[in-house]
Formats: structure tokens, sequence, C-alpha cells
């Protein structure tokens, strides 16, 4: 499923032969706080030669609601959600949080909507629903998608897109693939930060523990920038490394796959 | 909590009882050395064992099968022991429970009985009642006795004393067992302990034990242990009584052979157990020659009748979820307020108990999943403690009248899930985001947020609504 192709600089870098028509859902969390997240999105995949669109009529996928007790209140968002990525033919998303809602949530959310037609059609949908990264790598079969970004980084596994998704060591195939980067091993990646939607909320002492312990693991990295593919847990792990005045950024896998080096949205992090 | 090892009203919630172990330096550091060793001897033993995932398979379809013909296996249960000379009761609730324990402790005029640890003699507060007949309670594992001289609670299911360390213990040894002079050497402190133990097991004529198994087929019952005191308690005394909670069944004993290899290695991170157990009835001549066999539902058939939560029931107690999850480690187990704590307990207390009387619990988790991927069974908690989250909130919403319905957190989400259903709205909503966040941006950035969100700025900056949502950037494009 792919070739060989060289950028602009005669680096050689893997493309996909078959080009898609992909629908992306941002999520209502990064076209409200992140929109930087989603235009990265955008143009790597357009580098990537495929066609990619915005159904204008997406909001929310539910998970806020879903995860939080609020089912009943959920289940409009999940038929929203079908309606609009119903015709889609694959569905990618740089939230691997909101993936796994979709595909792992979904069908329980029509069980409890007592609505078969709903979940007949969930279950049409789910497989075409996909993470960023997983979709790049599993999906498409590219590793190097051209970017370059010249920073110390580390990488934080999200739970969700970890033990949910099981996205494994894509989106660590993709950062090692970025020229110039220099990747730094997080220690104990796999050990949650503590966001956990509303948890930071209700249970905001245990998760500033667990924050705690995760900030002393990204710091010791030395790193400059923490990646990762969910803006919801950087946001939390990026909001108490400002609060700290730490000099540590937080950036979306998106922005450094993004990245050449040459566009005005390069962002390093910062 | 009451008497019993269950809460039977809502207790402190967990967010606020987390908050005096979570400042607690020295627990901290206990709670975490020990789940970090623990973690990592597990890991090892499970990686030697190339079948892994067909044994967790195997244990998970034992129990699935067991669990849905119940009855019959019970019931199988009961006719096989009382061939084997045992007599069977059954209990409805903690106090029928302890009520049957106390009768047949006062039918031989015993004063004291020694216990195996055992889970379920918590769960129904067995040594409170005892001690209130007369009876003195000993318990003989080390950790339980630990628990029990301190007037502790425990605070984790296989490792009661977890929270406490070394020094901490050669105190309390020096104060209840006379010991002057002990060093904290975990040798010492496990000599004193046994030497203070071999005098009840020598005197004492009742012992009362929990069981990990009870196969249907032959009537037979099953304690896995590491230290040989439950050994001591099956084998001495002259009257035995086993309470067992209705889901520890299994139908044949070739069904034991999964769980032998799943339970050491989840639990203890052993490729084997020091000390299994088995007895069937009476034998005449050789060990207790009166046995009773208590079956204890105490909202088991409860959570049994929820369809969601039913495989809460598979669980074989092993500790690995406790282990494991990063909530637990930090709040340890007293933040829990039941027997049961860490992420099997925020499931199978509030099943027990019903969710509205642990209504904190559910949410006692990030849903990091990892809980899910050590569970020997499979038993999927984060699916469980989301399907509980409902259960709580409509419970709220439907039950308790205006003050339900009126609940600012409700009327938050509904509005937001009001706002979600249409795109215009949800556009609307970004624009008086970016508009009314004005007072709160000071230098580019969020530093203190209003009231129910107050608590993310305690220790969080935020950053604010950018300037351009994507759709509005996306539009530019088109």
């Amino acid at each position: 499923m792919t070739a060989l192709a060289a950028d602009s600089d005669g680096h050689v870098f893997s493309q996909p032969v078959l080009f898609m028509r992909i629908s992306l859902f941002i999520t209502c969390f990064n076209d409200t706080m992140f929109p930087e997240t989603g235009r990265a999105v955008v143009r790597l995949l357009e580098r990537l030669g495929h066609t990619v669109e915005f159904p204008m009529g997406q909001t929310c996928c539910g998970q806020m609601h879903y995860n939080t007790g609020y089912q009943r209140e959920a289940i409009p968002l999940v038929r929203h959600f079908v309606d609009v990525f119903r015709e889609a033919e694959v569905v990618v998303s740089p939230s691997a949080s909101c993936v796994g809602m979709v595909r792992h949530l979904y069908p329980a959310a029509a069980e409890l909507a007592n609505d078969p037609k709903l979940a007949e059609e969930v279950e049409a949908l789910r497989p075409r629903v996909f993470e960023l990264s997983e979709f790049l790598v599993g999906k498409l079969g590219v590793e190097d998608v051209g970017a370059y970004y010249p920073h110390r980084v580390t990488y934080h596994p999200t739970c969700h897109s970890l033990r949910m998704l099981k996205v494994g060591d894509a989106p660590l195939r993709l950062l090692r693939a970025v020229r110039g980067i220099d990747l730094v091993e997080l220690p104990q990646a796999t050990e949650c930060c503590g966001f956990g939607g509303t948890f930071a909320v209700k249970n905001s002492d245990t998760s500033m523990a667990m924050l705690g312990d995760k900030l002393r693991c990204v710091l010791e990295t030395k790193a400059e920038v923490c990646c990762s593919a969910d803006n919801s847990c950087l946001m939390h792990i990026g909001g108490a490394l400002h609060r700290q005045r730490a000099g540590v950024g937080t950036i979306h896998l998106a922005e450094i796959l993004a990245s050449t080096g040459t566009e005005t949205e390069d962002r390093h992090g910062l | 909590m009451g008497s019993e090892g269950l809460p039977t009203a809502p207790p402190i919630p967990f967010q606020d009882a987390a908050k005096v172990s979570l400042a607690n330096a020295q627990l901290r550091r206990n709670m975490g050395k020990a789940t970090r060793t623990i973690r990592g001897k597990r890991e090892l033993v499970v990686a030697e064992m190339p079948d892994w995932e067909g044994l967790r398979e195997a244990g998970r379809a034992i129990k699935e099968r067991t669990i849905r013909h119940l009855d019959r296996a019970l019931i199988q249960l009961e006719a096989s022991v009382q061939q084997a000379g045992g007599q069977v009761h059954w209990a409805r609730d903690a106090e029928e429970a302890r009520k049957i324990v106390a009768d047949v402790a006062k039918s031989h005029d015993v004063k004291a009985v020694i216990k195996v640890k055992s889970l379920t003699t918590d769960e129904i507060g067995l040594n409170a009642e005892l001690e209130a007949a007369g009876i003195e309670v000993t318990e003989t594992d080390l950790a339980e006795l630990i628990v029990q001289l301190a007037g502790d609670r425990s605070s984790h299911i296989l490792v009661p004393a977890i929270h406490k360390n070394r020094s901490e213990i050669r105190e309390l040894f020096r104060e209840k067992l006379g010991a002057e002079n002990l060093s904290d050497e975990p040798k010492e402190l496990a000599r004193v302990a046994r030497e203070h133990l071999r005098k009840k097991f020598l005197t004492t004529t009742m012992a009362v034990s929990g069981a990990n198994f009870a196969i249907a087929e032959t009537g037979t019952v099953c304690v896995v242990e590491s230290e040989g005191n439950g050994r001591m308690c099956l084998t001495l005394p002259n009257v035995l009584v086993s309470v067992m909670g209705i889901e520890k069944v299994i139908p044949e004993w070739n069904d034991l052979e999964v769980f032998m290899q799943l339970l050491p290695r989840s639990s203890t991170a052993e490729r084997m157990n020091p000390y299994t157990s088995f007895w069937t009835g009476v034998t005449p001549g050789d060990g207790p020659q009166e046995f009773h066999l208590i079956l204890l539902d105490n909202g088991r058939t409860r959570a049994l009748a929820d369809p969601h939560g039913r495989e809460s029931l598979y669980c074989i107690r092993c500790s690995a979820c406790l282990n494991i999850c990063p909530v637990y480690e930090r709040t340890g187990g007293h933040a829990y307020n039941s027997v049961y704590p860490g992420p099997i307990g925020a499931i199978l207390t509030p099943l027990l108990v019903g969710e509205q009387n642990a209504p904190s619990l559910p949410y006692a988790s990030s849903l990091c999943g990892a809980c899910y991927e050590v569970c020997p069974v499979k038993i999927n908690i984060p699916e469980i403690l989301i399907h509980l989250r409902g259960k709580v909130v409509r419970h709220k919403q439907d039950q308790e009248g205006l003050r339900g319905r009126l609940d600012p957190e409700g009327l938050a989400m509904k509005l937001l899930a009001w706002t979600f259903r249409e795109p215009g709205r949800f556009e609307t909503a970004q624009r008086l985001g970016r508009i009314g966040q004005w007072p709160l941006v000071k230098n580019g950035t969020i530093e203190h947020l209003p009231g129910p969100v107050a608590d993310w700025s305690a220790m969080r900056d935020l950053v604010p609504v950018p300037e351009q949502s994507f759709r509005e950037w996306w539009r530019t494009r088109t």
C-alpha cells in the first residue's frame, strides 16, 4: 500500500499509493481550545495526498456526558455523530479518547437508548473510525511522513490510546521517523497522568497526586516538549508545567508530524 | 461505616476521605514502595507463562458459566457437603451469617475462636459480634493480626497492613505483645507473632475461615494462603465454620487447575503459593469433627441481577487491580470505606449495597484501564465503573425529587448536551466563551477559575479560548 516518494529537499519518505477521502472528526474540545491541532491534521493528511473534509454539522461525541454518568443526555449526541458521519468513507480524529468513546462505548449507549436501528448504524460506523496515529501506521502503512522537528521531545502514551484503542507503538514509530528530533523515553510512561475527564475536577487532589509523579518523569527527561495523542491529557500536564513555570511545553503529535520547518504554522511547542 | 465491612448509607465521599491519605507522606511512601514491588514481580511471573491470555480466557469462561447457572451449582454443593458429613447454612445477609457463627460457638460453649484471614468475615463484621458475645477472636494471618492489634482497618484485600511499615509494626508489637527490645527486622517481627499465635493454635477449639473456592461436584472447600496459619486453623480445632460468598462455587475439580495458575501469580506474584488446603466435610479421627459451611448472599444476588455489573462476581480476590491502580497507590485503601477497596471495590461495593449507598466510588477512577489489563478473569472494570456512574446519576435524577433534578452539575450537563445537539448552538457557545472569558485571562493565561471548576485551577493554569475556532478557520479555506 505504500511507495517511496521524495520531498523538495530530496528526503525520501514512504507515500501511500491509495488516496483516501478522509472525514475529520476534530472533536468539540480541539475545535474550541486547540484549533492548531486540527489545522495540523489537515496539513499533514493533505501533504500525504489525501482529500480531507470537515463535516460542519459535527459537534461532540458525548464522551464527557457518558463517562460522567449523564448517559441519557449523551444519547442524542451519539445519534448526532452517527447522522453526521454515516456516509463517511473513513473518519479520522486527533483524539484517542473520543475515538475510544465511539468504538467502545457507542454500542452500550445504543443499548441504553433501546434503539436497535441506532445500534445497527453504530456497528456499521465503528470500524471506520480511527485515531490519527493508528490510521497513519495501521491503515495507510506510513511511518515517515516527511516531518522535521529539531527538538528534544518525550512522548506520553495516553491511557485510552494505549489500553482502549491499543495503538501500540504507532505514535513512536511516527516520531522516530521525524528528522532532527531528539526523542527521549519517558520513565513510567504507561502510567496515567491523572486527567481522566471530570475526574480531574471531581477528584482533583488524587488527580494532582498522579500528575505530580508524571511531571517528575517529564522533567527528568530534560525534554523541551512533552508530546501526546490527546490534547485533554496535555492540557492537564501542560497546565501544571505552566503553573510551575517549568519552561517545558506540550504539543500534540499531529503538530510535530505536520511540521516541516518551512511553514508559518510550525509551532515549536512553547 | 457501620459495624459491617460494607457501607450501609453514603459514607464520607471518596474524594474527601482521599484528602487525608494523600497528605500523609509516610503512607504515600509505604504504599508506593509496596505496590511498585509487587506489580514488578507480578509482571515477571506472568510474562513467563506462554499461555497467560488463554488462562485468563479459561478462568473467565468457567466463572461465566458457573454464575449463569449459580442456582444449580449451589444446590449441588449443598448436597455434596452434606453427604460428606458437613452442615450447610444459607445466610441472606450479614446479620444472619453472624448469628449462625455465634450460635455454633454458643452450642459448644467456646470462649475463643481463631480465624483464617477472610474478607467475607470482615465483610459481615463478624469479629465485633463474637466479641460482644464474650468470645475472644484471634486473627492468625500476620498482617490481619497487625491490623487487629492496632484496632485499625484493613487497607488491602491481600496485604491488610500494607499501609504500615516495619518500624510502625515494631512499635505495635512492643506495646501490645510486650515484646521488649524488639528490632524491626522482619524475621524477628515474625518470630514474636509466631510465639503469640502458637499458644492460640494449641488451645483454641473452634476456627472460622473464608473460602477461595468450593467445588460443587465433591463438596470440597479450598483455602489458598502463604503463612501456614490457615493450615493450623483448618486442622487443629474440633469445630470449623467457613463463610463463603455464593459466587465462590466452581463446578468441578478440573476447573481448579486454571485458577491455581492464575491466582498466585496475580496476587503474591508467586508461581505457586506455599499452602493450599482442601477439606471435604468431616473425616473421622482427622481434623475438625464438626464442619459448617455458610453460603452468604449479602448483596450478591443484587449484583447478579445487573447484567452489566454481574461479571464483578467473577473476582477471585487476587488484588492485582489494587496493586496496579494509580489511584489506589496514592490514596490507600481506607478512602474507599469498604472492606473491598481499589478498582474491584469501586465496582463491587456499589453493586453489593446499591449504588445510592456508595455513590462516590464509581468516580474514584481516572478510567485508565490498567486494572482490566491485569485482571486474571478479565473483568472489564472501567466499563462497569462507567455503567455504575450512569446508575448513580439516574438514581439522583429519578429518585431524589426536586433536589436531584435541580443539582447544579446535572443542570450544567443538560445545558451542555442541549448545546451540542445543534452545530449552530455549539458555535454560539464557542463565541460566548471567547468573549466571556476576558475577566479571567491575565497575561494570556487563566490562573483562577470560578465555581465548580475552581479545583482545576488550584494547581493548573488553563489556556484561554483562542481567537479563531477550527471551524471558523475551515470556513475561510473554502
